[in-house]
């Protein structure tokens, strides 16, 4: 076992861990943020993306201890308080981004971070960056609307 | 507050919870004292045991129990089938554990329960079981037939003997399946005090499977509650009773804990629900003119190692949906539904027309190619006209009798609308440019019977309770909009609850499009009802016509004379809504794209759906619906795949090989959506909305890659080598 630190949505989540727990185990078991979901457990569908020290990462393919000392966000700390959204929520919301609702955080995590990369993204760069993780009931269209009305509102 | 009524596109209902990361799926899901199973399946496709050796693992860290058939009641009682039924069949069906005999790679064959789902993989690790490999059954051709249907209506040989033309063609539509984001999982709970069981994780049709399970052990409904949680997509698949439906909740009484199941994705492809895979010999008679005269179509259905709960539906939904929206003198129809050592099947969306819309849009191709014959006037000339129509085939027990319609309008409608002509520029302009066409007609609405009930407080506020479930479609968001129409209280005055058994005493569920049929027309009949009894009882008290009142969330009042009012009452008002018969929404599928000689690769130009659906009660519902609908089709036409290897070890048991389409393979879609023909069968109209994007994408991207190539398509999926294979022949 190994005791671990990570600040996960800044709150320091303390864990004494085997070496093999995963990142995804360790936040949704051990910290109890549930918000980040498996999809696949081998890095294809993306569900489980959070960001490690501001990057989107698959918890699925990281070890927890890998994390220990970093720095986390998951899909729970994005919205600034219970009664608002994050603009890329509020924007997935409108434009019908979601339907079962089970990849949307993965994808929230993903599209945040690249939005602050890119921040004025064309619809074939949102699709290129939007590659990486699956949705199954949308067929992505109202996910690139979503991800462009939310761009033109952050700038 | 608004109204946002039938016809409005209210943001949903169903987000918010979603968007934060608050939402509870099934592995979110905890109670105390819970311990996980793991389920143990076969590695081989079909083998013979003789002994689980469990001591080893009965000894590892953190193992409470282990399960094998041995254990279960009467060594396992068979898992029924709930539509399609053929008594034929029955002696196929599959038992919630293996019993000596391995039939498909992945088949369960013990239960393993540990304190959590890593000390389970470990310990399953030192089972040991003396398999000894048999032969394996893969070709469709040399299965055990486990159905078998003949239909046939029309001289069907007078109308070949008197054809012009008979074109004849083998096609082969390959195996793949639903496959929602989130797999599989259950939550079950035994209470000894009162003997009863609840299950979490239901979806779907969670009465029927607590009817199911109650049949399996032997007890009665009451004792057993099923309650869905959010559900992560089912297309089909998701919510049917599977083995481990009867497995987790046995656990659960054996070791006097809760017990929770989620199964991992390498499980889930290999476990859940198969669909799709069928080979049609079929035959088109025509005269030179394009006037089709008749149709036979012999075809074998691939239903995998066991016959699960859909019985014959999908072979039966081809055979009766193969017609699809053209007058045909006479029709034969043949089925063999056929047992092969691999993972069960069961229906994806849009079961059947899926499979049989790309044989028939194909053959019409190949036949108009054959005889230099406009593509758009050959299905013109053949389209039925008059409504309603009695195809003279059976849904299950019901007649397929197409509602009302008006085709070549919504032809016509299609044409202007995408721009056909300009298609057709574009496609000339350029070597490997393709266009395809495909007419199709879907249904909407089986299971006869819906439950709705709404209380109403008198605080303003509404709650309705539904037998139809949730799988992510939006259903509370639709049922609220049919509440607020008739009942006359805005859309936020109204919360709907689905999915517990506990709460809702009977249900359908949701499947074949029928929860905005069938669930919104009672959720009407129901609002209707409530509002008259409102109204009637207010009417009394204030001395004035019920036609004269204003309902609204503060009370009910007299029309220009708002100080005469009463509060609204306390009530409670349920209802039933009844339909034999099915709905049938007809569409048309345009489908412009360039190909790759060199690469195999299809690149999709445009892509676009005119649907009739009846009546439309959330358009930003029923066009995500659509566009969801269509990129599945778009991975049934160029990418998904269950492939075997010659022992039957399937080759796609990840998303590394099981592909399914990305951000970058699915384009915009682009939708006509129309209400040219309501159903004349149930009082909103509707004809339900969820599956026409998915209908017909085989068959306008097998010609739409056949009119670049200058081959006849006869085999899905279109993959780059496949596409590379046509090119150069």
């Amino acid at each position: 076992m190994r005791k671990i630190s990570v600040e996960i949505n800044g709150r320091l989540v303390k864990g004494e861990v085997e070496p093999r727990l995963l990142l995804g185990d360790f936040i949704r078991d051990n910290a109890g943020l549930t918000g980040t979901h498996f999809g696949c457990e081998h890095g294809v569908c993306g569900a489980c993306t959070v960001q490690l020290d501001g990057e989107p990462v698959r918890s699925c393919l990281m070890f927890a201890v890998q994390a220990n000392g970093r720095r986390i966000a998951t899909v729970e700390g994005m919205a600034p308080s219970a009664t608002e959204l994050h603009p890329l929520q509020q924007a997935f919301h409108e434009a019908h981004a979601l339907q079962c609702g089970f990849c949307t955080p993965g994808i929230l995590m993903t599209m945040e971070a690249f939005l602050r990369a890119e921040p004025d993204p064309s619809p074939e760069r949102i699709r290129a960056a939007l590659a990486g993780n699956l949705c199954r009931c949308t067929g992505y269209q109202n996910i690139v609307t979503a991800v462009r009305l939310a761009a033109d509102r952050m700038r | 507050m608004e109204l946002h009524g039938i016809g409005a596109s209210p943001l949903r209902k169903e987000d918010w919870p979603l968007l934060r990361g608050e939402g509870t799926f099934i592995a979110d899901f905890k109670r105390p004292g819970m311990v996980h199973a793991l389920v143990v399946r076969s590695p081989f496709a079909h083998a013979r045991f003789t002994r689980i050796d469990g001591s080893a693992a009965l000894q590892a860290p953190g193992v409470i129990d282990l399960v094998t058939a041995a254990d279960l009641p009467d060594r396992g009682r068979p898992i029924p089938t709930r539509m399609f039924k053929d008594e034929a069949a029955n002696r196929f069906l599959q038992k919630p554990l293996a019993d000596g005999e391995v039939r498909y790679s992945g088949e369960p064959v013990a239960v393993l329960i540990a304190e959590s789902r890593y000390l389970a993989e470990d310990a399953a690790e030192l089972l040991n079981i003396d398999y000894e490999p048999l032969e394996v059954v893969l070709d469709p051709d040399a299965g055990t037939v486990a159905g078998h249907l003949v239909v046939e209506r029309g001289d069907v040989e007078a109308a070949f003997a008197q054809a012009d033309e008979v074109i004849k063609e083998e096609f082969f539509i390959q195996r793949h399946a639903a496959t929602p984001l989130e797999t599989r999982g259950l939550v079950a709970e035994f209470d000894a005090s009162s003997k009863s069981l609840t299950v979490w994780g239901a979806a779907k049709i969670p009465h029927v499977n607590r009817r199911i399970l109650a049949q399996l052990l032997g007890w009665d409904e009451s004792r057993i509650r099923l309650v869905e949680l959010h559900v992560g997509g089912g297309f089909g698949a998701r919510g049917e009773f599977y083995p481990e439906d009867f497995l987790i909740p046995f656990a659960a009484m054996r070791v006097g804990r809760p017990v929770a199941w989620v199964e991992d994705r390498e499980e889930s492809l290999r476990a859940m629900n198969h669909s799709r895979e069928q080979v049609h010999r079929v035959e088109l008679a025509l005269q030179r003119d394009g006037t089709f005269l008749g149709l036979k179509d012999t075809f074998v259905n691939d239903t995998g190692a066991y016959v699960r709960t859909h019985g014959m539906t999908v072979p039966g939904l081809s055979i009766s949906m193969l017609p699809g929206p053209y007058a045909w003198p006479a029709y034969r129809g043949e089925y063999r539904s056929i047992l092969t050592n691999k993972t069960p099947c069961g229906t994806y969306r849009s079961p059947g027309r899926f499979e049989v819309n790309f044989v028939r849009e194909r053959l019409i191709d190949i036949a108009a190619n054959r005889l230099g014959l406009d593509k758009v006037e050959i299905r013109r000339r053949n389209l039925i006209r008059d409504f309603p129509h009695d195809t003279g085939t059976l849904f299950d027990e019901h007649p397929v009798v197409y509602d009302s319609g008006d085709y070549p309008l919504l032809l016509d409608k299609a044409l202007k609308t995408f721009d056909y002509e300009g298609l057709k520029r574009w496609r000339a302009k350029s070597a490997h440019r393709g266009l395809g066409i495909a007419l199709f007609v879907e249904k909407a609405g089986p299971a006869e019977r819906e439950y709705a009930r709404i209380e109403l407080a008198s605080s303003g506020h509404a709650t309705v309770f539904t037998g139809t479930a949730s799988l992510g479609q939006g259903v509370e968001t639709i049922l609220a909009q049919v509440c607020a129409t008739h009942l006359g209280l805005p859309f936020d005055r109204i919360r709907v609850v689905h999915g517990d058994t506990a709460a809702i005493p009977e249900g359908m569920g949701s499947f074949g499009s029928r929860a905005a049929m069938m669930g919104g027309a009672a959720v009407m009949g129901a609002a209707a009802k409530l509002r008259r009894q409102v109204l009637e009882s207010a009417a009394e008290q204030l001395e004035a016509a019920p036609d004269d009142l204003v309902l609204a969330p503060d009370g009910v009042s007299v029309r220009g004379a708002p100080s005469r009012s009463v509060p609204l009452p306390a009530l409670s008002v349920e209802d039933r809504f009844v339909c034999e018969l099915l709905g049938f929404p007809y569409g048309i599928h345009l489908a412009a794209v360039e190909v790759d000689p060199a690469t195999g690769a299809v690149r999709v130009h445009r892509y676009a759906v005119a649907y009739d659906i009846g009546r439309c009660i959330n358009p930003m519902i029923v066009r995500g619906q659509v566009a969801g609908g269509f990129a599945q089709g778009l991975g049934g036409a160029l990418l998904e795949e269950f492939a075997f290897d010659a022992n039957g070890q399937p080759l796609a048991a990840s998303f590394m090989d099981y592909l399914l389409p990305t951000s970058e393979d699915v384009p915009d879609l682009e939708l006509l959506i129309t209400e040219d023909a309501p159903s004349p069968l149930n009082p909103l109209g509707v004809k339900g909305a969820g599956e026409g994007g998915t209908a017909a994408v085989g068959g306008a991207i097998a010609n739409a890659v056949a009119d670049a190539l200058g081959v006849e398509v006869t085999r899905l999926p279109l993959s780059p080598q496949r596409v590379m294979e046509l090119a150069r022949a």
